[in-house]
């Protein structure tokens, strides 16, 4: 299985993923790019920080490619995500899918970030003007065995 | 036995520590560990959401430990 799973505490940038995947027998490369919001629930947000268990995260994101080639087929697929404190606007992940046709890259590219958002340990802490608070998510247990 | 447990995020700040070493008797569970985390580490004790990890690879609480394994404690994730 071909594919690029890394937590980086610089900038990304979604080019830097579609190289990974890219190949001459593939009709068509899928991309996502999360950016840094500039509110939440109506509250203005100032910067975004995110905190990672990389080594972890890292596995489970190859995991995710796993599971994304048995279920679309798509053995490319490249995701990197971002750490530390980002502005907004900010890329704080990037992932590209590549397959012959351009359906079974968007389905994956898809996959892949809902995936990603249910079980890679990765954690958003909003600033704001006035403090700063941890997000979580909604916490059903992805436990394995 | 003594384990080190990995902390992350809002639980690792609410530490003041990255990780925490606890003593458990042998074959204790993630959860008997988790136990003796919030024993020690009040601004812990209410927490009702923890996920747990072993080498890298999500757990269940009733998974019982070794003492060689990597352990880890976090909140909910929120990336993307």
């Amino acid at each position: 299985m071909a594919g690029l799973y890394r937590i980086v505490e610089r900038p990304i940038d979604v080019e830097e993923a579609i190289r990974a995947v890219a190949g001459p027998d593939r009709g068509a490369i899928a991309t996502f790019i999360g950016t840094a919001r500039d509110h939440h629930e109506g509250r203005p947000v100032r910067a975004l920080e995110y905190h990672a268990y990389a080594e972890m995260a890292e596995q489970v994101m190859r995991d995710i490619g796993r599971e994304t080639e048995a279920l679309f087929g798509t053995p490319h697929v490249a995701i990197l995500h971002r750490t530390g404190r980002l502005t907004i606007g900010e890329p704080s992940v990037v992932i590209a899918v590549a397959a012959e046709h351009r359906r079974e890259a968007l389905a994956a590219c898809a996959h892949v970030i809902e995936r990603l958002k249910e079980i890679v340990p990765i954690w958003k802490k909003e600033h704001y003007a006035d403090g700063a608070a941890w997000i979580e998510g909604s916490g059903s247990t992805p436990a394995s065995t | 036995m003594t384990v080190s447990v990995l902390l992350f995020a809002r639980y690792r700040e609410a530490a003041g520590t990255p990780s925490v070493e606890v003593e458990v008797p042998a074959n204790a569970t993630l959860a008997d560990v988790w136990d003796r985390v919030r024993a020690r580490i009040p601004s812990l004790r209410r927490e009702e959401r923890p996920l747990f990890s072993c080498d890298r690879a999500y757990a269940r609480g009733d998974r019982a430990l070794t003492g060689r394994e990597e352990i880890a404690v976090f909140p909910p994730v929120s990336g993307g």
